[in-house]
């Protein structure tokens, strides 16, 4: 066999800080042939992506690899001298990153970020190297390179800046290209597109990959074998559908249970997270670092030495880091029902939207002569009833956080009523809104760093939202304090605590005890799992779950995650540029009839699940500025069913049928309903 | 661009009136008689009742704005109690004198301090940042009086290297040019630490961003990622406060222009204060007010030059 | 950790305790609470330490200024003792000093929460009258106020708000204007309450940080200016031990009497030195929470 593209040969990588050396990599291993894809996945704080940079031989000033060797073509990275160091970074080995728009620089022209790898690493010219330049921005398919080519990275979107990433990552054609989490902060359309992208580079280049993400979803579609980490520990390592069909760590294991995948809800296949919390790296347990986690753990034969890596018999190159692997069960995710879903709907109305309009006016030119609207929610129309769980779904910029901001009074609605228990609210300013009205109306939030005032107790946060709403004081206060923190499960003890001591789950769970803290009839909650990783997300989405069908309350929940919303939700709106373009329940939601966009955005969710078919539909551009929403139909400008100028110019009808699932499309009903469904499972699998 | 600009002067313009508004009320509402306090505490009261007519002090303080306001616009700054001269005929020559030292102090400074918060900025917390951080805290802790006061001490008093004092005039046998050596760099001193913490700031906050990453991990040398990738990031902020000096720098200056006895414009404006001269106040602070506003717009100018994000919205 | 309580009280305090045993973590940063320590003790037992009476004149001394083992740092062209005047100086600037930048702080914070809290038209009057009053360079301000209005401690008081508030206000008004957009904000509003309580308890806490090392370098700036002023004979009426105006009236004999100048120099040069000193501290200790 040839050299592996890169070896690393059990690598201890740690960094170096006032309190001493934080071991974050205690030793992985692992090999990559040429034009092999590897995935790393794991929760944040698991070392992944320092696992990347080490790489790289680029761990910034504290960290070090203090053991191991990582091995480049057979050349070990840390004997190299700068120079030949130089050669390999963004020659032979290049990397794609997180975050585009703050990975390149916004002085400089996108043309002369790009000019740059060829001038290195190729001694080219200037007009070679900017042909070489235009050739690649038009592989990573951007419209019209010519005119990106002189672009600052401010002026193109999020989407195309990671092409332009991606495009300087392949201009010296690396024999590696490592990519950490490039589609997270993507929308799932933009990020389906990238990861195509990805895919169909990889075969044309032949460079091998090691892929970065926290998502199992996205690193099915892109490689052939997975490596889980946990902690600094590489526990599992496969070929994809092997370690996907058979896992046989207890923490892979514990992962996929997790994560909601398309197909299943609350109902079918309910959620198991995993209890307790990654250890600190100063203070790993001895023996196996799952061990305090793990539902298998034998005292003793687990707990005292560190575990070796086993080989999965009769599986090739499937190898775990458990003694106990050959031992446990076939894997099987969960059935049946989460006691909190068959939660009790009655049909009386809490929430009613009807024709909601939340128009921003912008001035421009000298005192605002000229103005236009920026249409942020358009003729919005649902409503939920006591004990349902309502989701809106849709990609950033489509108004659903703008449509919170209304229900919560924290924004005014320029049009239409939304009605709370048939009171209308939505010119009412959250300030003027009676205090029965705020008690009833709470809302959770979508980011756990801001969420809770940081000079500011979890007591204090918790206790005065009571004091506030429900006008109480006293030992009757702190016992209903107490109740709360029982309530979303955290200890008692914790309301001395400040925010910088919680982690991002605990967090989450003060700002939920604060949303429930005047016994609310009707929650918003604003993507309040999407920063969060998927073990503490399957906690928080049980949590709420419960306390809805604990309180009879109705929940309404923001979301971009189309797998989130098929577990959890009853009924679904997916919104698009401020329209509502399907309603209905959740289950007519995701299947056919499909408004085009829907089906679209359905067929762009990474599922990690490699056996699930599923149809891939490619939305070209990008998603049209608020301000210039097309005359007709709002998907008009992407959609991949455009009938043609009627959908252009004359706005489309709202098609709904006996149950009240509605479409907005020219395209009829029937003709929907003949759509193929966007996800099948082969019978052959189970 | 163009549109920017416009506004930027009409801001100009309005900060312009409303200082002159500001100072000419601030001198007209100070305790005692306007004719009183340009006479002295000894003129008798015919004197003043005649000074007072003479000056039309009597008519309603709107009219009296006006008057004056047309007549700076004519180019008629008044005349100077103290100097005994037209304020035309001091201010021009001393402010002339003050712009060379703020111009020889300014052409220092920006390399100076460039060079110095790069190197400092370019590895933070490295031997070379602590040494230039702790340097220039030292050096902008130090009053410009004191710093005078030390300098003079060793140079001229211990060693007799350089002049005491800077008065522009040839006769004590001190060339021109050795003068300027000591306000120079008691200026200097002063400035260029603040200046070299604000480029060094810049520039650790730069070297911490996800681009510099891309540029190292690119193959880029150390020295292509610092001037190309870093240097222009860097420079942004920093630009608005290098010229922001240019105004502080010219009535600033008045410390080391008592210091050295330098006949410069800062100095006027106080010799004018402590005798109450109003003409060559308002005068001196209205052109004090007109470089501050100017230079405000040319820093705009250099940010947006420097900054795509701003000149391509 | 810090043992906080659930008391504000409790945990405020224990907030700086934590603050100030960090701070040992930076060397810089002690010397300057070093410094500065030194010299506020100093300042409060002035009357102990003084050898002398700061405005008594030794008349049997007016021959011989220089320091000598009666008057370690010599005597004044007045014929004081000098140790006793810096040592009785160090009173007037760190109470005016403090006072000073007090004043501006209360007048500079308000504004900033008004303007960055309510923005709109408050905001753009605001903002337009910051930048009228910045651009009217500070130090023919502190001219034209003091010759015209005298020299007092309200006047200078008066000069340093005018001056420094502005500052002040666009820091704060920028910190606010993040801060507002904040969800713990937005979840205050949704529990009712007013905005003096959101500004004051919810926003105002959270920007101690840039703060508490703004007041610092400040402090050390406006001891600066109280030194300038004193210099430029502007500083507070004699006979009070102004470290500024003893170099004021020393200057001039600095060919004969060095002693005169240098020592008050040395004074406040390392008192500011010491605030500087200790803001870096500060702001070294505020990047890594």
């Amino acid at each position: 066999m040839a050299t592996p593209v890169l070896e690393l040969d059990n690598v201890r990588i740690s960094y170096f800080t006032r309190a001493g050396e934080i071991n974050v990599v205690p030793g992985i291993s692992f090999a990559l042939e040429q034009g092999e894809a590897i995935g790393l996945v794991g929760e944040s704080g698991c070392g992944k992506s320092t696992v990347a940079f080490s790489i790289m031989n680029y761990l910034g000033g504290a960290g070090r690899i203090t053991g191991g060797r990582i091995l480049f073509e057979g050349r070990d990275m840390a004997t190299m001298s700068p120079q030949d160091l130089r050669k390999i970074r963004g020659g032979k080995m290049a990397m794609v990153y997180q975050d585009p728009m703050s990975s390149l620089n916004p002085v400089l022209t996108i043309g002369k970020q790009l000019m740059e790898v060829p001038i290195i690493h190729r001694g080219a010219g200037e007009k070679e190297a900017r042909e070489r330049a235009l050739q690649m921005l038009g592989e990573v398919n951007l419209p019209d390179p010519e005119a990106v080519f002189d672009r600052y990275p401010h002026q193109i979107s999020g989407g195309q800046q990671q092409r332009v990433v991606i495009a300087m990552a392949l201009m010296a054609e690396p024999s590696l290209l490592i990519m950490d989490e490039p589609t997270t902060g993507l929308d799932v359309t933009v990020e389906a597109a990238v990861l195509d992208l990805v895919r169909n580079l990889r075969r044309k280049h032949n460079s091998a990959i090691v892929f970065i993400s926290h998502n199992l979803g996205t690193v099915v579609r892109i490689c052939d074998r997975i490596g889980v980490m946990y902690s600094g520990e590489l526990i599992e390592e496969g070929e994809i559908g092997n370690v996907f069909r058979n896992p046989r760590h207890p923490y892979t294991r514990g992962l996929l249970n997790c994560i909601p995948v398309l197909g299943s809800d609350k109902h079918s296949a309910p959620l198991v997270p995993i209890p307790g919390q990654v250890p600190p790296a100063l203070n790993r347990p001895r023996g196996c670092i799952f061990a305090p986690r793990c539902e298998y753990v034998e005292i003793g034969r687990c707990t005292t030495d560190r575990i070796p890596t086993f080989a999965v018999p009769d599986e090739a190159a499937h190898r775990v880091q458990c003694v106990r692997s050959e031992e446990l069960p076939r894997h099987r995710r969960p059935t049946g029902s989460v006691a909190a879903a068959d939660a009790v709907m009655s049909n009386e109305p809490v929430l009613e939207v009807d024709s909601m309009k939340k128009f921003y006016h912008q001035t421009s030119g000298m005192f605002g002569a000229r103005g236009y609207d920026v249409k942020a929610c358009n003729d919005i129309t649902m409503d939920a009833t006591r004990g349902m769980t309502l989701a809106i779904v849709g990609e950033s910029g489509c108004g659903k956080s703008t449509f919170a901001k209304v229900l919560t009074g924290l924004e005014l609605a320029t049009d239409g009523t939304v009605k709370l228990e048939s009171v209308d609210i939505g010119m009412t300013a959250v300030e003027k809104r009676p205090r029965e009205i705020k008690r009833k109306l709470q809302m959770v939030f979508q980011n756990p760093d801001s969420t809770l005032n940081p000079s500011h107790s979890v007591g204090y946060t918790v206790g005065r939202t009571i004091r506030r709403l429900k006008r109480i004081g006293g030992s009757k206060l702190r016992q209903q304090t107490r109740d709360l923190m029982a309530t979303v499960q955290l200890p008692p003890d914790f309301v001395s605590r400040k925010p910088r001591q919680l982690s991002g789950g605990q967090k989450q769970r003060v700002a939920i005890a604060r949303a429930l803290a005047g016994d609310p009839d009707l929650i918003v909650a604003d993507e309040p799992v999407s920063a969060l990783d998927v073990s503490v997300q399957a906690a928080i989405i049980n949590l709420l779950l419960e306390i809805q069908s604990g309180r009879q309350a109705t929940l309404v929940f923001i979301s971009h995650d189309l797998s989130v919303v098929r577990y959890l939700a009853d009924r679904v709106a997916v919104m698009y540029l401020g329209r509502i373009v399907e309603f209905g329940t959740v289950e007519e939601v995701f299947s056919p009839p499909y408004h085009p966009y829907t089906e679209a955005l359905l067929s762009a969710v990474p599922v990690a699940d490699p056996d699930l078919q599923q149809k891939r539909i490619v939305l070209e551009g990008s998603i049209p500025s608020p301000t210039n929403v097309p005359l007709g139909c709002p998907f008009s400008t992407r959609c991949p069913r455009h009938l043609g100028e009627i959908c252009d110019n004359v706005p489309p009808p709202e098609r709904s049928d006996a149950n009240g699932h509605r479409i907005l499309c020219h395209i009829p009903l029937e003709e929907l309903a003949q759509v193929e469904p966007v996800f099948q499972r082969p019978n052959a699998a189970e | 661009m163009l549109r920017f600009f416009a506004k930027r002067l009409l801001d100009l313009l309005i900060t312009m009136v409303a200082v002159s508004v500001i100072i000419f009320l601030l001198l007209e509402f100070t305790p005692g008689d306007v004719a009183q306090k340009i006479l002295g505490p000894f003129a008798t009261k015919e004197q003043v009742a005649i000074l007072t007519e003479e000056l039309g002090l009597n008519r309603p303080v709107w009219i009296r704005y006006f008057e004056w306001v047309g007549q700076l616009l004519t180019g008629d700054l008044g005349f100077s109690t103290t100097f005994k001269v037209p304020v035309n005929d001091i201010i021009w020559d001393r402010l002339g004198s003050t712009l060379r030292l703020a111009a020889i102090a300014f052409l220092i400074m920006v390399p100076l301090s460039t060079v110095l918060g790069v190197l400092a900025g370019m590895r933070e917390g490295g031997k070379l940042d602590r040494s230039i951080s702790v340097l220039s805290i030292a050096t902008t802790s130090i009053p410009e009086f004191a710093s005078g006061v030390f300098l003079a001490t060793i140079f001229v008093i211990l060693l007799g290297w350089l002049p005491g004092t800077s008065t522009l005039s040839t006769a004590g046998g001190w060339p021109i040019w050795t003068q300027y050596v000591l306000p120079v760099t008691v200026v200097l001193l002063y400035y260029v630490g603040y200046l070299v913490r604000m480029v060094r700031a810049s520039m650790v906050e730069v070297m911490t961003r996800p681009y510099i990453r891309t540029a190292i991990l690119k193959g880029l040398d150390f020295r292509a990622v610092i001037w190309k990738h870093a240097f222009r990031n860097a420079m942004i902020t920093p630009v608005t406060v290098f010229l922001l000096q240019i105004n502080f720098l010219i009535t600033s200056l008045v410390v080391v222009e008592i210091v050295f006895a330098y006949p410069g414009f800062g100095r006027m404006i106080l010799e004018a204060a402590l005798a109450k001269d109003y003409a060559v106040i308002e005068a001196g602070a209205l052109i004090a007010v007109f470089i501050a506003v100017s230079t405000q717009v040319v820093g705009d100018l250099g940010y947006m030059i420097l900054n795509p994000r701003i000149r391509f919205k | 950790m810090t043992a906080t309580t659930s008391k504000a009280s409790g945990s405020v305090l224990g907030a700086w305790f934590h603050r100030i045993s960090l701070l040992r973590e930076s060397p810089v940063g002690m010397v300057g609470a070093f410094i500065v320590v030194f010299w506020v003790v100093v300042a409060i037992f002035a009357p102990v330490l003084s050898p002398y009476d700061p405005n008594e004149t030794h008349y049997d001394m007016l021959a011989f200024l220089h320091p000598s083992s009666q008057h370690w740092f010599g005597l004044d062209s007045s014929g004081r003792d000098m140790l006793s005047r810096i040592i009785w100086g160090s009173r007037t600037v760190l109470i005016v000093a403090p006072l000073a930048v007090g004043v501006a702080y209360l007048v500079g914070c308000s504004l900033g929460l008004l303007a960055g809290y309510y923005i709109g038209w408050v905001d753009v009057l605001m903002s337009r009258i910051t930048n009228i009053i910045l651009s009217i360079p500070p130090i023919v301000l502190f001219i034209i106020i003091i010759t015209l209005f005298g020299p007092s401690v309200i006047n200078l008081i008066i000069a340093f708000t005018l001056i420094a508030a502005p500052q002040i206000a666009r820091l704060v008004r920028g910190i606010t204007l993040e801060l507002r957009e904040r969800d713990f904000v937005a979840a205050a509003k949704m529990r009712g309450e007013g905005s003096l309580y959101i500004m004051v308890v919810e926003i105002l806490p959270n920007a101690r940080g840039p703060l508490i090392v703004d007041l610092c370098l400040r402090t050390g700036y406006t001891i600066i200016q109280i030194g300038v002023l004193g210099f430029l004979g502007l500083g507070l009426p004699p006979p009070t031990p102004d470290w500024g105006g003893m170099v004021n009236q020393g200057y001039a004999q600095l060919f004969s009497y060095p002693h005169m100048s240098i020592f008050p120099c040395i004074a406040i040069s390392s008192l500011v030195i010491g605030f500087n000193f200790l803001a870096d501290g500060m702001r070294e200790i505020s990047l890594r929470d």
